[in-house]
């Protein structure tokens, strides 16, 4: 069973700061959603919002249509996964599991058959004896996964509950949780600043900073068309040149930059709001859509740089160039097998299609 | 042992040593272990006028634990009614001043380190300290003021109108057990603070999120990890409860007479070291003898008290 979670108008305000801006936001039954965006932006305060832990200054949280104004933590459809676990040091891994079910006055072995099926569930048979601080990282992640699924929730909240864990492990995590939460079907909802993580696991990822919602939709949605200047130096990453819109058509707009004259798409922005001739913009182009242009092919865009390093990371080679002014740009390029052709130091084109860059008004960009 | 005294010179230097291990060694043994067993050994001896003493009859003796039980040669009963009885009651006295004092300070102690914050939580405590600059004596005679017939609190009953006659709250040893209970909230407060203060948050709220009623988030989640904090509070309370010698000569009643007292007669008025050491060491002995079960029973360790 899951239910869908809408933030209608959600405000919330510590004294002067205001952590949550006008969220609006609906979250469908069963869908595995992430709020992503830097420390401090808010996500986590969104997500006690959800789970009940503090109440909107303004605006609704409603969770399968049902308004929850005054209805405490523990009386929410919801469980919450804490980013330090939380898991209580003084019981057995099977008490914390069945921990809900004791709360709801179930006999010991009911809750002991419960806390079983959730330890095959989460590959962790005959473990349920065991202490917590007997566990590694990853098996602790999951008995916190257990103890909030024993629970029946509708909505699973994350919060961030990955972090602690180191690269290996955490990428592993990414696929078992999107697997449970497929066998569970239940609405996920999960913070994040890991990019990474969003795209992977999640059917919709909703960026913020400081407080406001700056785009909803898609993993790729998000990161081939971000409609604000944070989003696309925020998921990913891009090449920025700033300058100011020369020319405008239907959804292409030329930037001046001091690399030269720049064309870019120009996506549909959900506030409706167009680049006009004039305007201070950025074009962000990734790195991975910059190719060498040398004659074989033709570009729109073309930029001439000199190349100051090359890294070989395997599967990638990463480039390193200074075009004019000293401006740096980072180019990526599968390893196809063969040599990349140029040395370092070695004067180049680059180019690339319109198509594959954007063009966004100029605005705050995510902290390096 | 060598090994581990030169690597405790090596590591705090000569001088510093020598400072902590003369000190610390002084106060084990000269203020501790010295005098108890100066009392041990007392009240294994008879009663004998100085001159006597170290002479022929200066022998090793059971009799001053006999007295306490079975009481003089010419006791009717079978056994010493009233010491037994008192002692028993004494003992009874300060479990419940102990359990009063945790049910009162749990919730104290708990909103201190959990959800008081900055300036309200420092006023807190120091509203909670400042009270003890105050002296148990003036203290006592304040309570016994308060507790009177005419006191504050009958005043306010029959004014109110809860009851026509002054109720004999002193009679009715109510001054006594408020005068200790209020005497040791302190040493009950701190130790639950300490441990409390150290439980994380997300504890609590991940209980309440998996739908736990407050009370069932205390019994199973802050309790069982304040149960260091609760034990030593508790240990402290009872003991010095038991112990108390003010509080029960003023505050008590008429009629009720704590263990402490009878001790003190026999040092003071009956002149009667050893019997007085003897009537020591058994409320001592009985008390952590009863301190130990308390916390077999609750699975404490005593190596748990001292964090």
């Amino acid at each position: 069973m899951s239910a869908n979670v809408e933030l209608d108008d959600v405000w919330i305000r510590f004294g002067d700061f205001v952590a949550a801006r006008d969220v609006n936001i609906t979250i469908e039954g069963g869908e595995f959603f992430s709020f992503l965006g830097p420390s401090g932006c808010g996500k986590t305060t969104i997500l006690r919002a959800v789970s009940g832990f503090l109440a909107p200054s303004q605006g609704h949280v409603r969770i399968g249509g049902q308004d929850m104004a005054g209805i405490g933590p523990n009386k929410r459809p919801t469980a919450l996964i804490f980013q330090n676990l939380a898991l209580f040091p003084l019981m057995t891994v099977w008490e914390n599991i069945s921990f809900s079910l004791e709360v709801r006055g179930a006999g010991k072995a009911e809750r002991r058959k419960k806390a079983d099926e959730l330890l095959e569930l989460i590959a962790l048979p005959g473990q349920g004896d065991k202490f917590v601080n007997e566990l590694s990282g990853g098996q602790r992640q999951r008995v916190a996964i257990a103890r909030a699924l024993a629970a029946e929730p509708k909505v699973l909240l994350l919060d961030e509950p990955l972090s602690a864990l180191d690269l290996k492990l955490r990428q592993h995590m990414r696929t078992e949780l999107r697997s449970i939460q497929q066998q569970v079907g239940i609405t996920f909802i999960y913070i994040t600043h890991d990019q990474g993580e969003a795209l992977t696991m999640s059917d919709h990822v909703a960026v913020m900073s400081a407080g406001v919602i700056e785009q909803v939709g898609g993993g790729t949605n998000v990161y081939d068309h971000p409609e604000s200047a944070f989003v696309a130096s925020f998921v990913g990453e891009n090449n920025l040149f700033s300058g100011k819109v020369s020319k405008v058509s239907a959804d292409r707009a030329t930037v001046e930059t001091n690399v030269g004259n720049l064309t870019a798409a120009t996506p549909k922005r959900s506030n409706g709001a167009k680049l006009k001739r004039g305007d201070d913009a950025y074009v962000f182009i990734r790195p991975e859509s910059l190719k060498f242009a040398n004659g074989s092919n033709s570009f729109d865009n073309t930029i001439k740089a000199r190349i100051v390093q090359q890294e070989f990371e395997g599967n990638l080679w990463q480039v390193f160039l200074d075009a004019a002014q000293g401006k740096h740009i980072k180019m990526s390029m599968v390893n196809d097998g063969q040599s990349l052709g140029y040395d370092s130091g070695s004067e180049v084109a680059l180019g690339f299609p319109s198509e594959l860059a954007v063009a966004l008004p100029r605005g705050p960009l995510a902290a390096e | 042992m060598i090994q581990y005294f030169q690597d405790f010179f090596h590591r705090h230097g000569t001088a510093l040593s020598i400072f902590l291990l003369v000190t610390v060694g002084f106060w084990i043994f000269l203020m501790i272990v010295l005098p108890q067993a100066f009392m041990l050994d007392f009240s294994f001896r008879f009663n004998l006028p100085p001159a006597k003493v170290g002479g022929p009859e200066d022998v090793y003796t059971l009799s001053n634990y006999k007295f306490m039980v079975y009481g003089s040669a010419g006791n009717p009963d079978s056994f010493n009614v009233i010491d037994v009885t008192v002692f028993f009651r004494t003992i009874l006295a300060a479990i419940f001043v102990t359990v009063f004092d945790l049910a009162l300070c749990y919730p104290i102690a708990f909103y201190l380190a959990q959800v008081a914050h900055g300036g309200w939580a420092r006023l807190m405590v120091l509203s909670l300290i400042v009270p003890f600059w105050v002296n148990e004596i003036l203290r006592a005679f304040a309570f016994r003021i308060m507790f009177g017939s005419n006191g504050v609190i009958n005043s306010f009953l029959i004014t109110v109108g809860i009851v026509d006659e002054p109720i004999d709250l002193i009679g009715a040893n109510i001054a006594l057990y408020a005068g200790l209970g209020y005497a040791f909230i302190l040493l009950m407060i701190f130790p639950l603070y300490n441990a409390i203060e150290s439980l994380d948050k997300n504890q609590i709220e991940a209980a309440r999120d998996l739908g736990s009623p407050w009370w069932r988030i205390h019994w199973r989640v802050v309790m069982p990890f304040a149960k260091p904090g609760i034990t030593s509070g508790c240990t402290m309370v009872f003991m010095l409860s038991a112990g108390a010698l003010a509080a029960p000569q003023i505050l008590g009643g008429p009629s009720s007479l704590w263990f402490t007292q009878i001790i003190y007669q026999w040092f003071n008025t009956g002149g009667n070291w050893p019997r007085g050491s003897a009537y020591a060491i058994i409320l001592l002995v009985s008390c952590i003898v009863l301190v130990l079960l308390m916390m077999r029973l609750f699975k404490v360790r005593l190596g748990e008290i001292g964090r």
